[in-house]
């Protein structure tokens, strides 16, 4: 329950149906009775209608109200959670009595959404948690799942495949090559979620945000306590170290370039949210975001496999390299509150609502033109053009985003129908470079 | 947890097992009442309530002040007809050996009321903290009871001093 304004509390009190008067007995127990009453705001008293004589309480004595509202849902439950609490001196009058009203609490799920509402709580079941002994658990298989935030792997799997792809547009695919890097690609990814939720949480950037969703907030994994910060790192390290050593052993088979790549791949992820660059603070994600799961991934996928250089792989990733920025960038909008506060100002919150909208209009625009533009310039196949039936999901998600840019739980669709736009894109761009090599 | 002598009156049990909202209220540090709106749950004998440790704050009053008591007034959340309206006082104990699974025994209790909480638990991933839960046992030594629902009436008082 949060605190409330004692007039605000009353005129909410006022649209419930009957009050219950509780206060303390002469047993010490208490005692909590249904009372009709009428309430004024501006005078901060709810008179209390005719009560059993044996009931009432003392004249003078401190009594709560409580008004409570719930709506059944059969089959399900309930909703439209909310309640009000008043306390104040109870003043005996006639056969009722009068409550001057002088605290008020209370919570109303549509001011304050559930899980919102839970959010806050977190700190305070932390510190319950700790006095117990106990620790909230997961199973170990969950555990890993949030922790490394595996669902996001699509961001790495499509410009993985699309290098791989146009290696064998360049009868050059080599299958333990390609999955040697995928195996690298995919480390280094889950090591950079996990180095993003240590430093967040270092910041206090997570700590912060009080609307996290499954898309936004980071994997809250160290706020819940379901992972220590120790283990964390250690898990951020060894996927790091497996990336370093598998890029080390492609190097020293495939060429020498690989290892610039590598190197500015490692360098971009833990830029991204680690001092002193923190590149996401200054507003940098996105272009980072692109350049990381767009070129270099499909640059390092067609050396592995070729053992050389080409701008293929750089051209055929640019779309998905816009459209994975605007995967950050749309999730990063429920967190523009607790980033803000963290000193994290990413675009987001450096823009207003109409530029951030904008921004992805544009944005969105030039993924699509690039794919049309490299097909008419001879650079990708025309079966590529096939990614464009995505177009209808790319304009829902823009109409999403203007709907609910205010309400995080409400742009939950929103945001994975922009995981999905990325995701059907790249495929599609991958299936475009499948049928040319085999037709 | 069926009991086939209950101590709690029938009317009252008829009220518990149907409520989805019963109002407990508990004495806080400063000796002042503060009243929770929650799923009562009940055998016929014992009323329990369970509380996640994110909303942990009614469970250090229990743990210091014991006596609580709890009402049954909202005809939209206890849909019983005819109507009655019922108060029970007890002492409270806070069951929380095993805040991750011990709740979970009032599962069955819990989903009659409210199916989707199945569905929740399912997903307990996304929100882990709300599923670390202590029980509320209340043990009642008191009830009264309106059987029109008008509490501005004399109750009808039932002492439970056969309860231990």
């Amino acid at each position: 329950m949060a605190k409330l304004e004692v007039a605000d509390a009353i005129s909410r009190a006022q649209s419930y149906p009957h009050g219950v008067l509780a206060y303390v007995g002469a047993d010490g127990y208490p005692v909590n009775i249904a009372v009709e009453f009428s309430a004024s705001p501006s005078a901060a008293v709810v008179d209390i209608g005719a009560l059993d004589p044996e009931l009432r309480p003392g004249d003078g004595q401190e009594v709560e109200l409580t008004f409570s509202h719930i709506r059944p849902q059969p089959g399900v439950g309930y909703d439209e959670r909310r309640y009000v609490n008043l306390w104040g001196p109870a003043v005996l009058d006639g056969t009722g009595l009068r409550v001057a009203v002088r605290r008020a609490s209370g919570w109303d799920e549509a001011d304050t959404p559930f899980f919102e509402y839970a959010e806050r709580g977190v700190p305070a079941g932390r510190d319950y948690l700790d006095e117990l002994g106990a620790r909230p658990r997961l199973s170990r298989l969950w555990t890993v799942f949030l922790a490394t935030r595996l669902p996001f792997l699509t961001a790495t799997l499509i410009p993985v495949g699309l290098g791989g792809v146009v290696a064998a547009r360049d009868n050059a695919f080599h299958t333990l090559w390609f999955v040697l890097a995928l195996v690298a690609a995919v480390a280094v990814h889950l090591g950079l979620n996990m180095a993003n939720d240590i430093f967040d949480d270092a910041n206090g950037a997570d700590a912060a945000n009080v609307t996290p969703t499954p898309f936004s907030g980071g994997s809250r994994v160290l706020q819940y306590g379901l992972v220590t910060r120790r283990a964390m790192v250690s898990g951020c390290v060894a996927l790091y170290a497996l990336s370093v050593g598998l890029g080390l052993f492609l190097a020293a088979e495939r060429g020498w370039g690989l290892l610039g790549i590598g190197a500015v791949g490692l360098v971009l992820s833990l830029a991204y949210s680690a001092p002193p660059l923190r590149l996401v603070h200054r507003g940098l994600g996105e272009p980072v975001t692109a350049l990381g799961f767009g070129p270099v991934m499909a640059v390092g996928t067609y050396f592995a496999c070729t053992g050389r250089w080409s701008w293929q792989p750089v051209l055929a990733s640019l779309p998905v390299a816009l459209l994975i920025a605007l995967v950050l960038y749309v999730n990063q909008v429920p967190d523009r509150v607790g980033d803000g506060a963290a000193g994290k100002r990413t675009l987001i919150v450096r823009f207003s609502p109409a530029q951030v909208q904008a921004g992805y209009a544009v944005t969105v625009a030039a993924a699509y033109v690039c794919i049309v533009a490299e097909v008419v310039a001879g650079v990708t196949p025309v079966w590529t053009l096939l990614a464009l039936v995505t177009l209808p999901l790319a304009w829902r998600v823009r109409n999403g985003l203007r709907a609910n840019y205010g309400d995080p739980y409400a742009l939950m669709p929103t945001m994975q129908s922009n995981i999905l736009l990325h995701l059907l894109t790249g495929l599609l761009l991958v299936i475009g470079y499948v049928i040319a090599v085999v037709s | 947890m069926s009991n086939p002598t209950p101590l709690l009156p029938t009317p009252v049990i008829e009220l518990l097992d149907v409520a989805l909202v019963g109002e407990l209220t508990v004495i806080d540090e400063s000796g002042r009442p503060v009243t929770y709106p929650l799923i009562p749950l009940s055998d016929g004998n014992v009323i329990y309530l369970t509380s996640s440790v994110l909303f942990s704050r009614k469970l250090r009053h229990i743990k210091a002040n014991p006596k609580v008591c709890l009402s049954l007034t909202d005809p939209v959340a206890i849909p019983v007809e005819p109507f009655h309206r019922a108060t029970i006082q007890g002492d409270a104990r806070v069951v929380e050996e095993d805040v991750h699974e011990g709740w979970e025994r009032l599962l069955p209790m819990w989903g009659a009321k409210e199916p989707a909480i199945d569905f929740f638990l399912k997903k307990r991933f996304g929100i882990p903290l709300f599923f670390e839960r202590s029980v509320i046992e209340i043990t009642p030594h008191r009830v009264l009871w309106w059987e029109d629902g008008r509490a501005s009436e004399p109750a009808r008082v039932y002492e439970l001093a056969g309860v231990s």
